[in-house]
């Protein structure tokens, strides 16, 4: 069952359409990239297929009660603002609040399996205000993987990590849906993106415009017609290639 | 599980501290009398005079010292919690302030000395003119700033009211009266006000304490919060319901009793490792703990004078409040 079905997902704010229209499903096993310049909707299309905000359309997420949805699928907002010095393991397992009836040997182990999956052993007793922003970044993923949910969406989940914690982190998206999970994450880095990512979405102006593997969805056309740049794409021997190059010179698209 | 085990302790600390603050304010009275008589005269029989002043005094004193303490100690920490703010305070969704102006309506218009429950009731109504108000004002799926803003503009308009009712009472006694009455006490109350205050203390008690999940889950935010499965809408309701309640009742016996919600909280943050979910249980003790020592001084400091509570409360903890906003700005630096 698990899985992600949206059907005409669409969003009005202040008389202007910031989501129109979007069709996806995502079957289990898939890695996602939700890719887009700023401004395109990715997050709106986040939250509305998780149903915390009001969308027209379908979403198979949103159709759940609350506490049934938190059990399908985790969510790493983009916000990564900590309100209280706690410490990292303690963060880690707020992602068991999806689980009220859980037994605490079962709490226990996914706790530990996120903090080891995102290498956090070291600063599991280290209070989380005080890590640097790529380590908080980190916790917050490990809580949602705690979670334990056959869906994840990560909002920017690799901005602000250093390269090896970027790829470290796309691995683990990766290792996820190779184990049969959901994951959808909306990404900036197209290169880590076309290598890691299954499918990529492109979204602009609060529509699809693409779907596909990856050398489909990131062609020299796409990237010029959404993004405004020019990209060096090749077929390397571990797939595709990206490396931006230079704005084109026209005015930037208007902000959708 | 040594954080659990850690949090018990501290909990039975202060279960036992503020056990021992209720006796040392049952023996607190300017009625020489020796201990363990006086606390024998509480569960005598007889009507005798030591009887009468441990019944109808000294623990109706005592009682509401715990209760407005643990009230404003509670909606202080899940207020915090709630609104991922430390310097939340139970009067800022504006129940204290309509609270007190249900109050001093009742004192100018004579309400409260016609019958004695005329000035909790009427503060009572005023609390729960305010509820209503803070849900209208901030909508059905207004975030925490919308209640926040709300907030501030019902204390305002409650705070300006005050006023033009100090500002027109034509009779210089009853003007005197509101004034006392706004900074706070416990003294002069009877079983009658446990009564009133404690039904719907515990209305409010049972609305929050299933918050604290909730709370735990806010610490990264309203969007982490609602996909970990809680549901906001419903969290908003209870929330305000139950701060109202237990802020409502806790003005009506008592009047403004500064501080303590905003300043308990901060004091054992550290001491449950910052979890907003155990904050809860530990700030209701502390504020009991703190109302009913402040009381106790109260009496001892200037017997016969009628220090108010309100007035100590404040006094004390805005140089205490100075001490953590000082502490905390060496830790940022």
């Amino acid at each position: 069952m698990s899985g992600l079905t949206l059907q005409g997902l669409g969003l009005t704010r202040n008389g202007r359409a910031v989501l129109s229209g979007v069709d996806l499903r995502i079957a289990p096993g898939e890695f996602v990239g939700l890719l887009g310049p700023n401004g395109a909707g990715k997050t709106t299309l986040l939250r509305a297929a998780l149903g915390l905000l009001p969308a027209d359309g379908r979403s198979s997420l949103a159709d759940l009660p609350e506490a049934a949805r938190a059990r399908v699928a985790a969510f790493v907002a983009q916000g990564r603002h900590i309100a209280w010095p706690m410490p990292v393991d303690s963060l880690v397992a707020l992602g068991r609040i999806a689980h009220p009836g859980a037994a605490r040997a079962a709490d226990r182990a996914a706790i530990d399996r996120a903090i080891v999956a995102l290498g956090l052993q070291g600063l599991r007793h280290r209070q989380a205000t005080e890590l640097s922003g790529g380590e908080q970044a980190r916790v917050l993923i490990a809580r949602a993987l705690a979670q334990d949910t056959p869906i994840l969406f990560a909002d920017e989940p690799i901005a602000g990590l250093d390269p090896a914690a970027q790829i470290e982190v796309m691995r683990l998206f990766r290792d996820l849906a190779g184990q049969g999970r959901t994951v959808l994450a909306s990404l900036h880095d197209l290169g880590l993106a076309a290598r890691f990512c299954s499918r990529l979405v492109l979204l602009h102006e609060g529509r699809l415009v693409a779907d596909g593997c990856p050398s489909e969805v990131l062609t020299p056309a796409n990237i010029a017609q959404v993004f405004g740049i020019t990209a060096h794409l090749s077929q390397g021997p571990d797939g595709l290639v990206y490396q931006a190059l230079d704005l084109i010179a026209r005015p930037r698209p208007s902000r959708g | 599980m040594s954080a659990t085990a850690s949090h018990r302790r501290l909990l039975a600390g202060l279960t036992a501290l503020v056990a021992l603050l209720f006796v040392a304010s049952l023996l607190t009275g300017p009625a020489h009398v020796g201990a363990v008589d006086s606390l024998a005269a509480l569960f005598r029989g007889q009507d005798d005079m030591l009887a009468l002043v441990m019944r109808e005094i000294r623990l109706p004193r005592a009682i509401l010292g715990l209760l407005v303490g643990a009230a404003l100690g509670m909606t202080g920490a899940v207020l915090q919690g709630f609104l991922r703010n430390p310097l939340a305070d139970p009067g800022l969704i504006g129940t204290s302030a309509s609270a007190g102006l249900g109050a001093v309506l009742a004192i100018h218009t004579g309400l409260a000395s016609a019958f004695a429950l005329g000035l909790p009731l009427a503060a009572l109504a005023g609390a729960a003119a305010s509820v209503a108000l803070v849900l209208l004002l901030a909508g059905p799926r207004g975030d925490a700033l919308a209640l926040i803003l709300a907030g501030v503009a019902i204390s305002a308009l409650a705070g300006a009211l005050t006023s033009l009712v100090l500002n027109l009472s034509p009779n210089p006694f009853a003007a005197n009266e509101i004034v006392f009455w706004m900074m706070g006490s416990l003294a002069d109350r009877s079983m009658l006000h446990v009564w009133i205050a404690a039904p719907i203390m515990a209305a409010g008690f049972l609305l929050l304490w299933p918050t604290r999940r909730a709370l735990d889950a806010l610490t990264l935010g309203e969007d982490t919060a609602a996909s970990s499965g809680i549901a906001l809408k419903g969290l908003r309701l209870r929330l305000v319901g139950g701060v109202a309640a237990l802020v409502g009742a806790a003005t009506a016996v008592a009047g403004a009793v500064g501080f303590v919600g905003l300043v308990v909280p901060h004091l054992l943050r550290p001491a449950v490792g910052a979890s907003p979910s155990r904050l809860v249980p530990a700030s209701a003790l502390g504020g009991a703990a703190v109302v009913m020592a402040a009381d106790i001084a109260v009496r001892l400091l200037a017997p016969g004078r009628d220090l108010k509570l309100g007035v100590l409360t404040a006094l004390v903890g805005t140089p205490f409040f100075l001490h953590l906003i000082l502490r905390t700005r060496r830790q940022t630096l």
